[in-house]
């Protein structure tokens, strides 16, 4: 028996309006499709946002060698040829027609001095490649895309949260939500859905992730059957804030480094010489995040446990002018001017390279019409990312997910939507009001997140993530009994609670493909077997959900042909 | 370091509302907003508070504290007296939904107002810095609402009808100093966004936290704009003579 709730039908459903998301709309608007957009957020408040550095793609404005070929070597060894090597190709093709769209609808980004759009140095590419408007990309993105949308006419369902998908005989029927503000049941019929809700750092306590990175897109693919792929990978970004506490974890931009900022330890010595003499600040987040890391264990950290990054060599001026929300950051937050001396800064978890297993072309899942794109979705990244080539991805899957999604809504028919489904998450929604008054969510949550940054962080180890499996089983009883006060008019600890289900869910996949592959490659450093294997160079961790259990299966990467294996390789 | 007394306003948009004063422990460099998550995860778990980013890029967490609107991620504990509670209440011109959570959707549909960017016909998309550069203040806006919230027409008048609010005025004078851009959206800041109904006490602008000049720089030259094209005396009588 279902209490009541309001149906809304579309042709394509998007999930999330961060930078995929949108773009995913505004394809299939384009394409004719009635489209709603669902985001757990108010509008234009998603992650994108937070972007700072730029957009990677081969434009060529600068470094005029630039093209796709290099933009693409660099993403496949940035990822340690992980990467599914079609999505590498689509990417650095299709990027640079994605920027240059985006100017068409009124992103304004800094100039070179023949007017064409300026693009700076980032770490492992190889040319000056990414645009960028001073230190603020994705809100110049975000906002253009959102005007986009409003002007195309989607219909924005702000502040609600999809808590299931429904499926109907194999196949997708649509989703089940909750409106956040008063705790009322919407349920979606779609011919098609995207997820685009991008990643999962709130399971780990330094992030620089904000609320709504919960995981909630893979924990609702995973439920409803789709395959989840390279899931060991998280990324944790070389430089986030490390003082004062409350701000632990804050992002500095990568910018800082691409504008010529360097790294030392307590000792005045520039660290990454000798981790890697070439590239220096500039090598891959991996790299540079063990890097730090290793100094501060080592003992050579600075007063708060970081690395000191110093800008302050460069202009005041032009430190100000190209980095203006750093400057403002560490000056309101920190006390401390970064035109004249250095800040403090350490990892942060940032991203995850996997997610939800997708086909290159159309961003479809294993699931017939479920779609994913951006960070929600796996492949393109391989087992690092490098910085820039989230929003360029999120442009290009985007686009690739609302075109499949559009087309795929043409061919089927609408089919109904169970009735047994929406009950059972009517019910498992309602669950904390009815629970005896036993368990908080917000100290599961914290505890979660302990877990996670001692047991599962930078450096991993079998017998840590062994540790980590016992702990989550620990928790999942707990969060199963977590209970909520007051009403379902807009409750934090309410939404918390049906939130803790996702990053659990999430975190273990984290710690079970972890703890399978037994090598270091990117963003995945165990202690117990810290060099690469060729067999391993072979394999996707998979996971996929059987019954009520979470199974890890391996599957080959696919091989490349011999043009681009010959473009990608190491010389 | 002492704890410190947050004064939280408590209630929904039905039953009204009563502050209640929360005990938190402070700790080096914490903002308002690390409070309030305190008083959530220890204390009121039910406390509604927007939030996202925490890092002052979002414009999500815009609240009044000891009075005066601004981002509580933003908002140092440090800053404050030490002396006296902290108070933290909702923004003031918009309809609470509960505790500290307001209804801004009257600014998503003043949004849908406003044309979007068109280009020039035939542009060959080159732009100089210094345009960049003259137009880059309006397109930091964050949308905190906070000038919305301060602005007298809102704020006094409730004259929301009519009216789009220094941020629409800031989002227009972004669109019409875009170089390439092909629109001319005066008569719809005169006649829909009615900004003759602002009176430049520049409140607006104290309170932005991205720091925009927007009475300076945006207002007063779209102000004279519609002066230009609705009221010179030359073009009034141009128009009367040809009758339109």
């Amino acid at each position: 028996m279902t209490t009541s709730y309001e149906t809304r039908e579309h042709d394509v459903l998007v999930i999330g309006a961060g930078g995929a998301g949108l773009r995913a709309a505004i394809e299939a608007l384009a394409k004719g499709a009635s489209v709603g957009v669902v985001c757990k957020s108010l509008l234009g408040k998603a992650h994108t946002v937070m972007a700072e550095g730029g957009i990677a793609a081969a434009m060529a404005n600068v470094d005029t060698a630039d093209g796709w070929q290099p933009h693409f070597r660099d993403t496949m060894r940035g990822g340690k040829f992980l990467n599914n090597w079609r999505m590498a190709q689509l990417h650095a093709q299709e990027a640079p027609d994605r920027v240059r769209e985006l100017e068409q609808w009124g992103a304004l980004f800094d100039r070179t001095d023949k007017g064409a759009i300026l693009q700076r140095a980032f770490g492992g590419h190889t040319y000056k490649r990414l645009c960028h408007v001073g230190d603020r990309t994705g809100l110049e993105m975000i906002r253009t895309l959102q005007d986009r949308g409003v002007q195309l006419g989607f219909d924005v369902y702000m502040e609600c949260t999809v808590t299931r998908l429904l499926t109907e005989s194999g196949r997708l029927s649509g989703a089940f939500g909750y409106w956040r503000e008063n705790g009322r049941f919407i349920v979606f019929k779609a011919k098609s859905v995207v997820i685009a809700t991008g990643g999962i750092g709130k399971a780990w306590p330094v992030t620089s992730n904000s609320w709504e990175y919960t995981g909630d897109g893979m924990t609702l693919a995973f439920q409803a059957g789709a395959e989840l792929m390279d899931m060991e990978f998280v990324q944790f970004h070389p430089t986030g804030m490390v003082w004062p506490p409350g701000v632990q974890g804050l992002l500095v931009t990568e910018a800082v480094r691409g504008e010529g900022g360097i790294l030392r330890n307590k000792l005045g010595e520039r660290f990454m010489e000798k981790y890697d003499p070439k590239r220096l600040e500039l090598s891959t987040r991996d790299v540079v995040a063990r890097s730090i890391y290793t100094e501060v264990k080592e003992g050579r950290g600075t007063e708060h446990g970081g690395a000191y990054l110093d800008i302050s060599h460069k202009p005041a001026e032009y430190v100000k002018k190209k980095l203006p929300s750093m400057y403002h950051q560490f000056k309101e937050l920190a006390d401390v001017d970064i035109t004249k001396g250095p800040m403090e800064v350490g990892p942060t978890c940032h991203y995850v390279m996997g997610g939800i297993r997708v086909d290159a072309e159309t961003a479809q899942s294993t699931l017939p019409g479920l779609f994913a794109a951006g960070e929600a979705a796996a492949g393109l990244h391989g087992s690092n990312r490098l910085g820039g080539n989230s929003l360029s991805d999120l442009l290009v899957f985007g686009r690739r997910a609302g075109l499949a999604a559009a087309e795929h809504a043409k061919r089927v028919s609408n089919t109904g939507v169970s009735e047994a489904q929406i009950a059972e998450a009517e019910k498992e929604l309602l669950a904390p009001f009815s629970n005896p008054n036993s368990e908080s969510p917000y100290a599961v949550h914290r505890d979660l997140q302990k877990v996670m940054q001692s047991l599962v962080g930078i450096f991993r180890t079998a017998e840590d993530l062994k540790k980590a499996f016992a702990e989550l089983e620990q928790l999942k009883a707990r969060a199963a009994k977590a209970s909520v006060e007051g009403s379902r008019l807009f409750n934090p600890g309410w939404h918390l609670a049906g939130e803790l289900k996702s990053m659990l869910t999430v975190s273990e996949a984290v710690a079970l493909s972890a703890l399978a592959r037994t090598e270091s490659r990117g963003a995945h450093s165990r202690i117990d077997y810290p060099n690469y294997d060729p067999v391993w160079e072979k394999k996707h961790n998979i996971i996929v959900r059987e019954g009520a259990a979470m199974k890890r299966r391996e599957s080959p990467v696919e091989e490349m042909p011999e043009d681009l294996k010959q473009l990608a390789m190491p010389d | 370091m002492p704890d410190a007394t947050l004064r939280v306003s408590r209630g929904d948009g039905a039953a009204g509302g009563q502050t209640v004063d929360y005990t938190v422990p402070v700790a080096p460099g914490m903002v308002v907003l690390d409070a309030l998550h305190y008083i959530q995860g220890h204390l009121a778990p039910d406390l509604a508070v927007r939030w996202n980013c925490k890092a002052g890029k979002c414009g999500s967490c815009s609240a009044e504290v000891n009075g005066r609107p601004r981002l509580t991620c933003k908002t140092r504990m440090d800053d404050l007296p030490k002396d006296q509670p902290i108070t933290v209440m909702p923004m003031k011109s918009f309809p609470r939904i509960k505790d500290l959570v307001t209804d801004v959707s009257w600014n998503y549909t003043v949004n849908k107002k406003i044309p979007a960017f068109r280009p020039l016909q035939d542009t060959d998309w080159k732009i100089s810095q210094i345009d960049v550069d003259r137009v880059q203040e309006f397109r930091k806006c964050i949308e905190c609402f906070l000038c919305q919230d301060v602005c007298h027409v809102i704020r006094e008048h409730d004259a929301k009808a009519g009216f789009g609010g220094p941020r629409f005025f800031v989002r227009v004078a972004g669109l019409e100093l875009h170089p390439l851009d092909a629109l001319n959206r005066v008569g719809l800041l005169k006649d829909d966004l009615g900004i003759g109904l602002c009176n430049i006490t520049k409140c607006c602008t104290e309170v932005c936290p991205e720091e925009i000049h927007i009475t300076d720089n945006a207002i007063i030259p779209l102000k004279e704009r519609v002066v230009d094209q609705f009221y010179d005396p030359l073009t009034m009588l141009f128009r009367k003579i040809r009758g339109r």
